[in-house]
């Protein structure tokens, strides 16, 4: 994008500053992101070399035998009619036969082409659209929390799309350009030297308008694109923030932000229109003079008898097919460069390694039945190599069945010890085992069978509410889900919903309030039936009759399994056999509840703020 | 074709145009006249042939090359004059166009967005728009033009030789016919291949927003299969879509072709036995040569023209939602010595179309300065009813009034400058923090965004912010936790010192922590405003002078927090988890 001026600045004052763009990228960077995303293309196009080597073939005997067309219209007027004239009309007629069988050659091997081509390129996104959707889903959260998830969105949506537009109008295009105008070059250069080398002439003007053109139209491309995005952004948060935004008389403001955008986008639509036409006319300016110079030098030499007739209207035909395909380098310009653009940010996340990786070699953990062991051994964390360390070295061992909360400050580490617990993140230094075996060399099926954390964002996916609760056990039956549903008392609102459980849930769960959404996210945790549970404020959107049912359902889950609950809400904590207060990333206490409630440490005074709170 | 009956949104768009109908209709001379010039060229070239070239006389053949160099410079011109007139008004027409269906959309009630995702509005304002935008630079203009250009060409022919003008036009129908049926299975197998995609994008979206809980049950295999199969869907589509298109390209190709090997042949024997000239074959091969486009371009116009017409429908589809919440015809105003009384007077609301109320008769009065929590079991109405007192819905019977006036009496503008909200969820611009608290209030300045922000205990952490107050936040900006997404929403709400707050459970996503700093500054912000509480929790309950009851579409009860704790048991199994936690401490 172009550096802002002092206008546009003036108009971005309310967007407010943010981190450079990581993206801007200088130019040795540039040339490696090229490598980068060449480097893909090719490993996504090796497996289809023998298909994409037949497809070059069928390209190239499709542009001779449209190549040889005008020749033959020339062998017509130059040996096929006075032939003719002699009466002997062989000549004219294999003439014509060869013309009609080249045109159906010419057709035939396009449409196969194409289907070839579309094949290979539609083989080649699908490859690339499942490649990238198993690494965002192999890669670590450290990695989805700073790569924000519209982005980790847009590279499989947006700029999948911009390559398969590439492949669909493009690629087709330039090689069937590229080869006419080499065919045509050679074929006029065989016809007559003096008119090919005044037709090569225009190569010049045309090399410079095409430089010119590439590069203002990737400049204008470029603006159009960014401000479009930034007309999409403010155009979706307001329609997504749409309470807000009446609720407080934001309407104006937010017109005279989006008129600004929309303007500024106008232009930038405005002036890539003017590239393309300035563009335009000029190819067809150059194609026009010449064909009027060739015509010129040609007359003249036909009427000195120098030339045949026939190979000047063979000229004449083949100057327009030269020029024709060189308007399309406007549309494959704009598609290209989006493309490329694509692939670069494409590379960028395929390249990205998951921090938290499947063991090689997993070891099996010793066979259970109910909780298992969890156990901290010397386990540090820390966020990135330049940010404080959150956890040192926490030692702390829960014996299988135990149900452990851990209460403290926000900003304890509370989370992170739940995370670590989850394997979400891997400790710096240290280990976190379950039942004696490092989480690192547990597989990610057994580990995630093993241990289920449910959190305070209760994620719903489109889908019927049943198909929502059967995420924590795909295989299990209705009768499952059902009991799943009762024991986290869902089962008498879903019954309410219009179609019970096989109501669809609408986008993101949009048609259940938040505690509604909170409880499915239980009954999902309880149909898995993991032998550890984790809690990270799970209960904390609920409200107080449905946190009751869920607490007393949590009571008889928890009976024989590992738990570890992390809640603000006493009520919560007050259900597990030991509590631990944490403190800058350290345990400050350690006890049964009741013990410390009658103690005087931190547990003892949240407990009384919290009856305090009820009186 | 079959369009007709819904061709009237196109038509609705004419009044966009008019400003524009002069350099339009010159755009579409010029379109013409470039067509002419391209048809004439060939003419002139017959001429040469025929003339000076055939006769061996050089005399005439400056003025006939220096016409054709004429022809293509004035085509070369024409190309470019078409494009610049048109680039204006097409842009114009669509950032007028979107910025009046933006504008609408601000007005429409928070029914209609509920109802409609933001998906659909989007792709009415960007994809819709540039289709129609692609309709008037381009598709509109040559299908009338085109049209013009095959006629004119086909009579140029049959003047030049009525046998080539026969086999131009026996090669041009099938064309017109086959591109035309091409092309309305062509834009079904497209819009199939858009809700696949459509498809795609939204399993995507949910396998990044949800990854967590995927990670938490490690579903992300299972998700990947589902994904690869609808991936897989979709490439049959596309591909179903090339075919079509080979076959199309195939006889787009073949039949001019096979017309040209024709008219070679019939034109071979005319010159021969002298009732044709070489000119005149070479120029009728070459007229054929540029009517292809002309010809292939009928059928993809036609649906281009059906294909604009549906998004024209789309568009005007939510222009034309009626908005159902605006000012009054005769608005009155609000005392100047108002206090900010809030009552609710048999308050009757129902969802459009839903046969059961939400709420069936609301009685409740927040006398001026008094703060009232308003409790009720999940999917009680809460939410609703605090709704109905900035008017982001209207009541269906009843009536809720400030200061003695109805809401309805007043101007929407002076309603919401009295009351300010915030809710559960809390909504953030991708803009500077500042813009978020003040969300663009231009009388609002930084001292009292600050004074807000103090208040919500936000200040602290948007200084140690990058930027401080200049900070873009948001999702195009940095990320803020749940808290702290909360405490600027609840510091937006304080800052224009509204006499009425009403909060939607705002302290749900808050730990204990902030949540009592949050509650504590509140305090102190309450006193001298009326405010309503949605609260699930004691915590919040305590902010409150009294706490209504909301159960059963009615309020059961109002009173304070103890008195009802004794006197109802509904507002018990609501509120209180004392007794039953106590026995648990005690076991």
């Amino acid at each position: 994008m172009t550096a802002p001026t002092d206008q546009q600045s003036t108009d971005d004052q309310w967007r407010g500053v943010a981190a450079e763009d990581t993206e801007q990228v200088d130019r040795a960077v540039g040339l490696k992101l090229k490598r980068r995303s060449l480097a893909l293309l090719g490993s996504l196009l090796r497996p289809h070399r023998r298909w994409a080597a037949l497809g070059l073939a069928m390209v190239v005997v499709e542009n001779l035998a449209r190549l040889a067309g005008p020749l033959l219209i020339a062998v017509v007027i130059d040996s096929g009619i006075p032939a003719v004239l002699r009466g002997d009309p062989t000549v004219l007629a294999w003439c014509v036969v060869a013309y009609a069988a080249c045109s159906v050659a010419t057709a035939g091997l396009g449409a196969a082409f194409l289907v070839l081509s579309g094949r290979i390129g539609q083989d080649l996104v699908l490859d690339l659209r499942q490649r990238m959707f198993r690494h965002a889903q192999r890669l670590s959260l450290s990695f989805h929390e700073t790569y924000t998830s519209g982005r980790v969105i847009s590279r499989q949506t947006t700029d999948v799309d911009s390559l398969n537009e590439l492949l669909e109008i493009g690629l087709n295009n330039l090689m069937t350009s590229v080869l006419s105008a080499v065919g045509i070059t050679v074929m006029l250069l065989t016809l007559d030297l003096e008119l090919a080398g005044l037709t090569l002439l225009t190569s010049v003007p045309l090399y410079f308008a095409t430089r010119w053109f590439l590069r203002r139209s990737n400049q204008a491309y470029r603006g159009v694109s960014g401000r479009t995005a930034t007309v999409i952004v403010h155009y979706v948060e307001t329609m997504n923030g749409m309470r807000a935004v009446q609720a407080f008389r934001r309407e104006g403001r937010n017109k005279s932000i989006m008129d600004g955008l929309n303007t500024r986008l106008r232009s930038s639509a405005h002036d890539s229109l003017d590239v393309v036409a300035t563009f335009i006319m000029s190819v067809r300016l150059v194609g026009n003079l010449s064909l009027a110079a060739v015509l010129a030098v040609g007359a003249f030499r036909v009427t000195g008898g120098t030339l045949e007739l026939g190979v000047l209207t063979a000229f004449t035909l083949y100057l327009r097919r030269l020029f024709d395909p060189l308007d399309e380098v406007a549309m494959f310009a704009s598609a290209y460069s989006s493309a490329i653009a694509a692939l670069e940010k494409i590379s960028g996340l395929l390249q990205e390694d998951p921090t938290v990786r499947e063991p090689e070699r997993p070891r099996a953990l010793p066979p259970h039945r109910g909780g298992l062991p969890v156990e901290f051994s010397g386990t540090e964390f820390r966020y990135r190599a330049d940010t404080p360390v959150v956890l040192p070295e926490l030692d702390l061992a829960i014996p299988a069945g135990q149900t452990v909360a851990l209460v403290g400050p926000t900003g304890a580490g509370k989370s992170t010890i739940a995370k670590l617990l989850a394997r979400f993140y891997d400790p710096t230094a240290g280990q976190v085992l379950l039942a004696g075996v490092d989480l690192r060399e547990v597989s990610d099926v057994e580990l995630r069978r093993s241990v289920v954390m449910v959190t305070q964002e209760n994620f719903l996916f489109s889908g019927s509410v049943a198909d929502n609760i059967a995420l924590g056990k795909p295989e299990a039956s209705r009768a499952e889900i059902e009991s799943a549903a009762r024991a986290v008392g869902a089962h008498e609102f879903i019954s309410e919903l219009p179609e019970g459980y096989d109501t669809d849930v609408r986008k993101r769960g949009g048609r259940l309030s938040a505690g509604q959404r909170q409880v499915i996210a239980f009954a999902r945790a309880f149909l898995a039936d993991p032998a550890v549970l984790v809690l990270d404020e799970a209960t904390s959107s609920l409200d107080l009759p449905t946190e009751r049912v869920v607490q007393r359902a949590l009571e008889s889950v928890l009976a024989d399994r590992t738990a570890l609950i992390i809640a603000h809400r006493l009520s919560t904590v007050l259900i597990a056999d030991r509590v631990l207060v944490v403190t800058d990333g350290r345990v400050t206490e350690d006890g049964d509840p009741a013990d410390l409630i009658t103690g005087s440490g931190h547990f003892a005074a949240l407990h009384d703020a919290w009856r305090d709170s009820l009186a | 074709m079959e369009q007709t009956p819904t061709m009237k949104a196109l038509r609705k768009v004419v009044p966009y145009l008019r400003p524009f109908s002069g350099r339009l209709t010159l755009a579409g001379v010029a379109v013409l006249g470039s067509m002419v010039c391209g048809l004439a060229i060939p003419l002139v070239l017959q001429q040469i042939l025929d003339g000076p070239v055939a006769r061996r006389e050089t005399g005439p053949l400056v003025w006939l090359l220096l016409a054709v160099a004429a022809l293509g410079a004035a085509e070369a011109l024409m190309f470019y004059v078409r494009r610049r007139l048109v680039a204006g008004p097409c842009t114009a027409i669509e950032a007028r166009m979107r910025a009046d269906l933006f504008a609408h959309l601000q007005r429409l009630p928070i029914s209609f967005h509920d109802r409609w995702p933001s998906g659909q509005l989007l792709s009415r304002a960007v994809s819709d728009l540039a289709t129609l935008r692609r309709y008037i630079a381009f598709s509109g203009i040559f299908l009338v033009v085109n049209t013009v250009t095959l006629v004119l060409g086909l009579v140029v022919l049959f003047v030049l030789a009525p046998v080539l003008g026969v086999i131009a036009l026996i090669c041009a129908a099938p064309l017109v016919v086959v591109s035309t049926q091409y092309e309305s299975k062509y834009a079904l197998l497209t819009r199939r291949a858009q809700d696949q995609g459509g498809d795609l994008a939204t399993v995507v979206e949910e396998s990044v927003l949800g990854v967590r809980v995927l990670k938490a049950f490690g579903r992300g295999p299972h998700l990947a299969r589902h994904f690869a199969a609808q991936a897989r869907e979709l490439r049959g589509t596309e591909i179903a879509k090339v075919k079509m298109v080979a076959v199309l390209s195939g006889s787009i190709v073949l039949l001019p072709e096979l017309g040209i090997a024709a008219q070679l042949l019939f034109g071979a024997f005319g010159v021969a036995d002298g009732s044709m000239t070489v000119g005149t074959l070479v120029a009728g091969i070459t007229v054929t040569a540029y009517l292809r486009w002309p010809t292939e371009s009928i059928g993809w116009l036609l649906a281009e023209t059906n294909q604009t017409e549906t998004a024209a429908a789309r568009y005007w589809e939510v222009r034309e939602a009626e908005v159902t919440i605006t000012d009054p015809e005769r608005p009155r105003e609000l005392p100047a010595d108002g206090v900010g009384a809030v009552r609710f007077d048999g308050v009757r609301f129902a969802h459009e179309g839903a046969e059961r109320d939400v709420l069936s008769s609301v009685d409740l009065e927040l006398r001026p300065g008094e703060t009232v929590a308003l409790v009720g079991a999940t999917g009680s109405g809460k939410s609703t009813l605090a709704m109905l007192v900035p008017r982001l819905a209207d009541v269906s019977g009843g009536r809720v009034s400030v200061d003695g006036v109805d809401v309805r009496d007043l101007r929407l503008a002076d309603l919401r400058s009295v009351v300010a909200m915030a809710f559960e969820e809390p909504v953030l611009f991708s803009a500077s923090v500042r813009e978020n608290v003040a969300l663009g209030a231009p009388e609002v300045t930084d001292e009292q965004v600050r004074e807000a922000l103090r208040v919500a205990q936000a200040e602290e952490f948007v200084d140690r912010l990058p930027w401080g107050l200049d900070t873009r936040i948001g999702e195009e900006g940095l990320s803020l936790s749940g808290g702290q997404r909360q405490r600027l929403a609840l510091a937006r709400a304080v800052v224009g010192r509204p006499k009425v707050l009403v909060l939607d459970d705002p302290l749900s996503a808050l730990d204990v922590h902030t949540e009592a700093e949050v509650e504590r500054a509140l305090r102190a912000v309450l006193t001298g405003v009326t405010a309503l509480v949605v609260a699930h929790r004691p915590s919040t309950v305590r902010l409150a002078d009294r706490v209504a009851l909301l159960h059963q579409g009615r309020i059961a009860a109002v009173g304070t927090h103890e008195h009802l704790l004794k006197t109802s048991a509904a507002y018990r199994d609501q509120l209180s988890t004392e007794d039953e936690d106590r026995a648990e401490v005690a076991s």
